[in-house]
């Protein structure tokens, strides 16, 4: 790849016009949240600075965060965040294979040395050693210590790489957790979800080149310009959840007229991302707007305690998968019920003090004449 | 006419005898205004409370027409209610310092040795074990565990409410009110907090009408109506 030139002309290259260089620039500044007076920064960055090196690791995971970035219908963005990096390094798409792939990666952690953006797809296994996950001989732990340790900031993509997503999934069979976690003090970012939004990938990456810093992030490592608004707030179903009119079967009535879809396990109360607004691929459409319900993919345990995907009550945990809170708590309440009315059944018979006191009285008014 | 024969209902007399009786009663005061009306108003919130948040989280009730708004609404008298019950549960802080002996927070912590012993009094009598039990004059040693045991669960109510309250209502004051236990537990963790003590206080809701009732029946000692008035009665025998 052409890692000298500048982005502008990698760009260039592959016949993306001025026109929708600029766009592409628009686009990343509405993403950013940031005002219309930093598309001219956003664009002298871009052509001006060199293509930053960057290396993509696959640890355990299904490759959606590659396919997400892959699947745009538009050659625009996917296109773009692959030409706006030098991408040395990615399992799935690269040509070499073997030794020579190997020697792709090492070179560039020897060779630019804390310069090189690592971004990581997949959780790392940390039980039993490390065995679950090994490419070329060395554990993902090692792998991760080496690259992720030694690059100028690690970017996480997707939620496995941020804090282990499904795969430390109670049980959690293979110890499955985040890069940050195994490479303690390295500089990162979260682009959780499920997959992550290549428009906030390329945001990122984007963030940096223009002002050489990481965007603002919230506590989960995550960006705010991403991450910092509720789905409930900006979904396009509120009307319906503050009017009262749920969805209650797939394909019901109000399944067909877009009702809300918090009855049917919709977790958008309790989840932060930009779904509503960027979307996904290219702007076509979002689990809620298509009818199934967020279930909150890039918050951090959402496959431990926000409850089955599709309902809202949530899960006790320690108890079965069958158990939620409201059966435990009618279970509870009724059980309540029953011991109260046995409880006053055998007290009646039993007799109150007060009605002996009652009998007292009358026998000594008897008394009186 | 009263010496022989069967027994006549003579419920004038009757009244008089009790009324000569109750001369010899005494009427305590015991619940002070500001413990009653922080206990009418935290039956009446959390009875709204445990209503519309059951609403919020399963709404059993659906709209007919677009404009009923009815979720909006009963997220309203909720978040209504809890800052009502902010108000009663600042008021009933402020009298476990200023109040009677029998409002204050020793009160709530019966640790003693003696209280101890009360405490299991009390069990034996609830399970038939005992007949009789020595009423003491503010709450029993029992009773006492069982509400710092309320308060404490309307505290986790209050404490993850005004977590999730923060989601839908930002800035600094609502961070401080609540927004910062997000800091510490997960937002579906806090959600089964919230949502288990509803289930909870229902449950606690059953047993304290039940043994008020239950107390009232056995002593007379117009526990029920001591929450309207502050006036316990306290038989001479
Ligand atoms: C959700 C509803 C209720 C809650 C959370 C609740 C809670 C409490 C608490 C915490 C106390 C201790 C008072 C203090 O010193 O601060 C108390 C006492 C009392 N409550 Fe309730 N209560 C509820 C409903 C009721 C109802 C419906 C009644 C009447 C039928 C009632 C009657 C009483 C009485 C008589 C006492 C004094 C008990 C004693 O002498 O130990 N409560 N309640
Ligand atoms: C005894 C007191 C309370 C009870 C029994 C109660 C009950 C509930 C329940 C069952 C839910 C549904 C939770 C879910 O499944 O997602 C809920 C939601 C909520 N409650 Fe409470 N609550 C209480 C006090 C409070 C307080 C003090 C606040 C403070 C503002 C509060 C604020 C909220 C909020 C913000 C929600 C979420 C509403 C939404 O998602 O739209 N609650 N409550
Ligand atoms: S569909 Fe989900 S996010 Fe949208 S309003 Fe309903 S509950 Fe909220």
């Amino acid at each position: 790849m052409g890692t000298k030139d500048t982005i502008y002309e990698g760009l260039f290259n592959y016949g993306i016009t001025r026109r929708d260089f600029m766009k592409f620039c628009t686009t990343m500044s509405a993403t950013l949240a940031l005002s219309s007076t930093s598309i001219p920064k956003i664009a002298e960055a871009l052509q001006q600075k060199k293509k930053p090196y960057a290396v993509w690791l696959h640890f355990q995971e299904c490759t959606g965060d590659t396919e997400s970035l892959l699947r745009a219908t538009k050659p625009s963005i996917a296109q773009i965040v692959l030409d706006i990096i030098s991408l040395e390094y990615h399992e799935t798409i690269m040509a070499g294979s073997g030794h020579s792939a190997e020697k792709a990666l090492h070179d560039v952690v020897k060779n630019q040395k804390g310069k090189y953006f690592a971004l990581v797809e997949g959780s790392i296994p940390t039980k039993d050693g490390g065995i679950y996950c090994v490419i070329a001989g060395k554990t993902a732990v090692e792998i991760a210590k080496e690259v992720c340790g030694n690059a100028l900031v690690t970017i996480n993509v997707g939620s496995c790489s941020c804090w282990g997503g499904i795969g430390s999934a109670k049980p959690n069979p293979t110890g499955a957790t985040g890069t940050a976690s195994v490479v303690p003090g390295i500089k990162y970012i979260n682009l959780p979800g499920c997959p992550a939004n290549a428009e906030n990938i390329t945001a990122t990456i984007v963030h940096y080149l223009t002002f050489g810093t990481l965007p603002a992030l919230d506590r989960y490592n995550r960006p705010l310009f991403a991450y910092g608004k509720r789905i409930h707030d900006n979904c396009e179903r509120r009307p319906h959840f503050d009017a009262g009119q749920f969805v209650r079967k797939w394909g019901d009535e109000g399944h067909r007229l877009g009702w809300c879809l918090y009855e049917m396990g919709c977790k958008g109360p309790m989840a932060y991302q930009n779904c509503p607004t960027v979307k996904w691929n290219d702007g076509i459409s979002y689990p809620i707007q298509s009818g199934h319900p967020c279930f909150a993919c890039a918050s951090n345990d959402s496959w431990d305690v926000f409850g089955p995907i599709y309902n809202r009550a949530p899960h006790v945990p320690g108890a079965s998968y069958q158990a939620t809170a409201d059966k435990i708590g009618a279970a509870v309440v009724a059980g309540t019920a029953a011991a109260v009315a046995t409880h006053a059944v055998i007290r009646t018979f039993l007799g109150y003090k007060q009605k002996e006191r009652f009998s007292k009285e009358k026998n000594e008014a008897d008394k009186m004449k | 006419m009263f010496d022989k024969g069967p027994y006549v209902w003579q419920p004038q007399k009757l009244d008089m005898f009790r009324k000569s009786r109750k001369a010899q009663d005494k009427r305590l005061y015991v619940w002070q205004l500001p413990v009653r009306l922080s206990h009418w108003l935290n039956i009446l919130t959390i009875t709204t409370l445990i209503i519309t948040g059951y609403y919020i989280s399963d709404p059993f009730m659906h709209a007919i027409s677009e404009d009923q708004s009815i979720m909006a609404k009963m997220r309203f008298i909720h978040f209504v209610s809890a800052h009502i019950l902010i108000a009663s549960a600042i008021l009933r802080i402020y009298w476990l310092f200023a109040g009677n002996k029998f409002a204050r927070l020793k009160e709530f912590f019966p640790y003693t040795k003696e209280k101890r012993k009360e405490a299991i009094e009390f069990i034996k009598f609830y399970s038939f074990l005992k007949k009789e039990v020595h009423h003491p004059i503010g709450h029993n040693a029992l009773a006492a565990i069982s509400y710092s045991f309320t308060y404490f669960m309307i505290f986790l109510a209050i404490l993850t409410g005004y977590a999730l309250y923060s989601e839908s209502h930002t800035g600094f004051f609502w961070y401080l009110a609540g927004g910062w236990v997000f800091g510490i537990i997960s937002d579906g963790t806090i959600r089964l907090i919230h949502h288990s003590v509803m289930w909870v206080l229902t449950a606690f809701l059953i047993v304290h009408v039940y043994i008020v009732w239950l107390n009232d029946n056995i002593e007379g000692n117009g526990l029920i109506s001591s929450i309207f008035t502050g006036y316990k009665i306290y038989h001479k025998d």
